[in-house]
């Protein structure tokens, strides 16, 4: 089963590294969420994962019993996917109100045109040329300029 | 003496309270305390004599072989005497010359503050502490010379004199730290004790550059020396205070500690004889090129600071006792110089000695007061300057150098002219006809108060260089140099009063040839485009232009430009050890699935897919609940039901959030180019394939956590809860939580700010 979750947590990460590459910042906060979804399942299947029963009982102690003993889910990456998964809901809620925040103020949802943080009318008010099979805007570091 | 240190520390605290209040007479308030202070240590002076050393042992961090201990030998004595002595007058004279500056208070707490670094350093044993201090000192130069921040020269001054300092710093705590890997110890009493242990280690040589890189850059030795002349944008009380009397000192007191443990070769005494001694005598030369009288005493106090460093290097008991001796010497002229400087530029408006002249009628004190402190600087009978000199000189006599003993001719030759144009110029010059932007008068007894005493201190302590030899020049040379005792006998020679009398003559007559020699001598200005402060500058705009150019490059505002670099150095990083041995398959048997897990990775999937593909916000929100969603039931197959649950949970929030920004925002829309698309497909690939691996890699390694059986044993027993994830995250890693919830905090105001300026706007329209 491992290497299935491998594969998903391959797809994860491909599927929300393309969604963060967008020009539309919507798309860039889904794409953070997916990402988000990678990295835990990542962390996740690292540690050993086991399916319960089979002998295989969950992390928590027993009534009755001192310890936990014999074979068990490994507490210690639950223990972090948990911490994981709380602070990636902090940091999306506010970069989803970052993102509405900047749109209201640039008036653009185009990452590309968000060249200054705080001029409204500076949102660049020319279209950019979109021609197809443009090679302009090709190399990922360099972003897409008017003409 | 701890006690010293924390009164001085509540007195900086209260220092701006008490300058408000106490108006006027604040200096003199304040003063109290290192005058006090400086009561107490005077009263040690018998008990150090008799070669006692006092000892206050504080516990600091014991487990890293720190301590704070406080020691007092006749050499911390010395210092600590100059310290607060001097401390104290300049506490008086600060307040008569800054006025009623309302940052008088600051200035005021900045000094005690110095005071306090000053005196941890040379009252402490250990080398860490001191490091401490050591760097304190300069951070609260840093304050005191950039006092006039409006000023952007006086800024770039500060700049210049922290950068070089601290820099100087970092080498010295490396020698530290070497030092106490070698010799076992930080303590300085136990590595004298240790005897030959650091000299005879390999690693002798870089210790002993470390620790002169930091001493020479904080005593302001050639090439760093330009620094102190730079520093002089300090106000006057603070330049002669720190600039003069104490803080630069601070590297020839480390030497001169250390110089029992790291002494004594030929290594120290090469490098600190040639560097004191090119120190002494370029400095003294270049003093009497300047017209701005701040600036002159500056270049004669580095030049100062060289011949404490060459006397250092020689290292015999006697070059240290006449270190000593020219230490409290210098100390106690140039102080007052410094104030007298302070005074003309007070009360003339400025300190150029071309445009002064002819003050003694006017300011008759402070004329006494300099003609007092620039013959013990001449070293003339019966000054203390001159018993101090004498010992100077026999010492480097003693070396048997030619080019040294014709250095020291050259910078006493130097030091009659200069002082000459210090004071005969000043005072009972020639005014060339100009007015003085302020009518020249005494000033207040405040100002003169402390160059009349340190001047008149030079001449009594003349006629008591006995006991001043048995009870302070003794002690700390043999804190220095240890085992053998000083001839501090000063026997002088007719011959040496005749070299000394031609010397003068020639001096003088320099003086009054002054013009045509600075004229005749001007070309040689050009070679200050080669000096070190030009590399300084050049060095600095360097750094400005590499730290611009990597800042465009990284900072470039762009996601993408900081995805590239983020995943690139990832797969950098985590690639190469994971493909090192070749590519990670699969651990065989990890393929099997059951059908009820191959539907819900189906489902994740598929929902993601959708999510990239459709244009509905509304759609594309339902599908990453999916996925959310799917998460969960994977955490409840794998045994994590309170991943499950905290997962769904969340899922359950994100969706609501979703929802309520969603019609704030425009619709999805295709922005990219197909070109781009394919691009980031590629890319995009690539990444998710290195994950894929990566996943791979690690769980064909033995994934077991060592830590696990830990938790798994000891959750109940000493976490006392039964399930374990909670217990973790609760109480063994209970601080990662905190971390966790601050992050929540944090992300919760960032929010409540963003809302809150959209609120503000929209009301205010």
């Amino acid at each position: 089963m491992e290497s299935w979750l491998a594969i998903v947590v391959g797809f994860m990460y491909a599927a929300g590294f393309f969604m963060l590459l967008r020009r539309s910042l919507m798309k860039v906060i889904i794409g953070l969420s997916i990402f988000t979804h990678g990295a835990n399942l990542l962390l996740f299947t690292a540690g050993n994962v086991t399916r319960v029963g089979d002998g295989v009982q969950l992390p928590i102690v027993p009534h009755g019993a001192a310890a936990l003993t014999g074979a068990y889910a490994d507490p210690l990456p639950q223990a972090l996917v948990l911490t994981a998964i709380v602070i990636s809901f902090g940091i999306q809620a506010f970069a989803l109100v970052l993102v509405r925040r900047a749109y209201q103020a640039v008036g653009s949802d185009d990452l590309d045109r968000m060249t200054s943080t705080d001029t409204e009318e500076g949102a660049l008010l020319h279209e950019l040329p979109r021609r197809r099979g443009s090679v302009r805007g090709f190399l990922p570091w360099r972003r897409t300029r008017a003409a | 003496m701890v006690w010293i240190l924390i009164s001085l520390v509540v007195a900086a605290l209260f220092a701006p309270l008490v300058t408000r209040l106490a108006g006027r007479s604040c200096g003199r308030v304040l003063a109290l305390v290192p005058a006090a202070a400086c009561a107490w240590f005077a009263t040690r002076i018998p008990a150090v004599a008799a070669g006692e050393r006092l000892v206050e042992p504080v516990a600091w961090a014991p487990s890293l072989g720190v301590s704070a201990d406080l020691a007092l030998d006749g050499l911390s004595l010395v210092f600590a005497l100059l310290v607060t002595g001097i401390g104290a007058l300049t506490m008086v004279y600060a307040r008569g010359y800054i006025g009623n500056d309302p940052r008088l208070g600051r200035l005021n707490a900045t000094l005690l503050v110095f005071m306090t670094a000053m005196l941890g350093l040379v009252l402490s044993d250990d080398l860490v502490t001191a490091f401490v201090f050591w760097e304190l000192t300069s951070v609260s130069s840093y304050l005191l010379v950039g006092y006039d921040h409006a000023n952007p020269k006086a800024r770039a001054a500060a700049l210049q004199a922290l950068l070089i300092t601290g820099a100087g710093g970092l080498c010295l705590l490396c020698g530290v730290i070497l030092i106490g890997s070698v010799g076992g110890t930080y303590s300085v009493a136990e590595l004298v004790a240790s005897g030959d242990v650091l000299r005879e280690s390999s690693l002798y040589l870089p210790i002993l550059l470390l620790v002169l890189g930091g001493c020479f850059t904080k005593s302001a030795q050639l090439p760093f020396h330009f620094w102190l002349p730079g520093a002089m944008a300090a106000p006057t009380p603070v330049s002669a205070y720190l600039h003069s009397a104490t803080m630069v000192k601070a590297g020839v007191y480390l030497l001169a500690r250390l110089s029992p443990a790291l002494g004594g070769t030929d290594e120290w005494l090469a490098l600190l004889v040639s560097f004191g001694a090119a120190t002494m005598v370029y400095s003294a030369v270049v003093a009497f090129f300047q017209t701005d009288m701040k600036r002159i005493l500056a270049y004669t106090s580095v030049s100062a600071l060289g011949t404490l460093v060459m006397l250092l290097g020689i290292g015999t008991a006697d070059a240290a006792a006449a270190a000593t001796a020219y230490l409290i010497v210098h100390a106690l002229y140039k102080c007052a110089l410094f104030h007298v400087a302070g005074i003309v530029d007070h009360e003339c408006g400025t300190r150029d000695v071309d445009r002064l002249g002819r003050l003694s009628r006017a300011m008759p004190i402070t004329c006494v007061a300099a003609c007092l402190a620039v013959l013990s600087m001449a070293g003339l009978p019966p000054f203390l300057g001159a018993s101090a000199k004498s010992l100077v000189g026999h010492a480097e006599h003693a070396l048997h150098m030619g080019p040294v003993e014709w250095a020291a001719m050259l910078t006493v030759l130097m030091t009659f002219a200069v002082g000459a144009l210090l004071v005969w110029r000043t005072f009972f010059g020639r005014r060339d006809g100009e007015d003085l932007p302020k009518h020249p008068h005494e000033a207040p007894i405040d100002l003169w108060f402390s160059p009349l005493l340190l001047g008149s201190l030079g001449l009594v302590l003349g006629f008591f260089w006995g006991p001043l030899a048995h009870h302070l020049l003794e002690p700390a040379a043999a804190a220095i140099a240890p085992g053998v005792a000083p001839e501090l006998h000063v026997h002088a020679t007719a011959g040496a009063y005749a070299l000394k009398a031609a010397l003068a003559a020639v001096g003088l007559a320099l003086y009054v040839k002054r013009r045509p020699v600075v004229r005749a001598l001007r070309l040689w200005s050009v070679l200050a485009w080669f000096g070190p402060e030009r590399f300084y500058d050049r060095g600095l705009v360097a750094i400005e232009w590499v730290a611009r150019a990597v800042t465009r490059r990284l900072q470039s505002g762009s996601l993408r430009t900081y995805l590239a670099i983020v995943l690139a150095s990832t797969m950098v990083l985590a690639g190469y050890p994971l493909l090192k041995n070749g590519v990670p398959l699969p651990p065989s048997g990890s393929f099997d699935i059951r059908v009820h897990e191959a539907a819900i990775v189906l489902a994740m999937v598929l929902a993601t897919v959708f999510v990239m593909a459709t244009s509905s916000r509304l759609a594309a929100i339902a599908a990453l609940g999916i996925v959310g969603a799917g998460m969960s039931v994977t955490f409840l197959f794998f045994g994590a039901p309170d991943l499950a649950k905290t997962q769904l949970a969340i899922e359950t929030l994100s969706v609501l959030l979703f929802l309520f920004i969603l019609y704030r925002l425009p619709p999805l829309r295709q922005l990219s180019t197909r070109l781009q698309v394919w691009r980031d497909v590629v890319l995009s690939i690539t990444v998710g394939g290195f994950f894929a691996l990566l996943v791979w890699g690690l769980t064909s390694v033995d994934g077991a956590s060592r830590l696990s059986p830990f938790f798994a044993e000891n959750s109940l027993a000493l976490g006392k809860g039964h399930n374990v994830v909670n217990v973790i995250l609760v109480d063994f890693r209970g601080i990662d939580t905190m971390g966790e919830i601050t992050v929540l905090a944090v992300a919760a105001l960032g929010v409540l700010g963003l809302m809150r300026v959209h609120v503000r706007e929209r009301s205010a329209s």
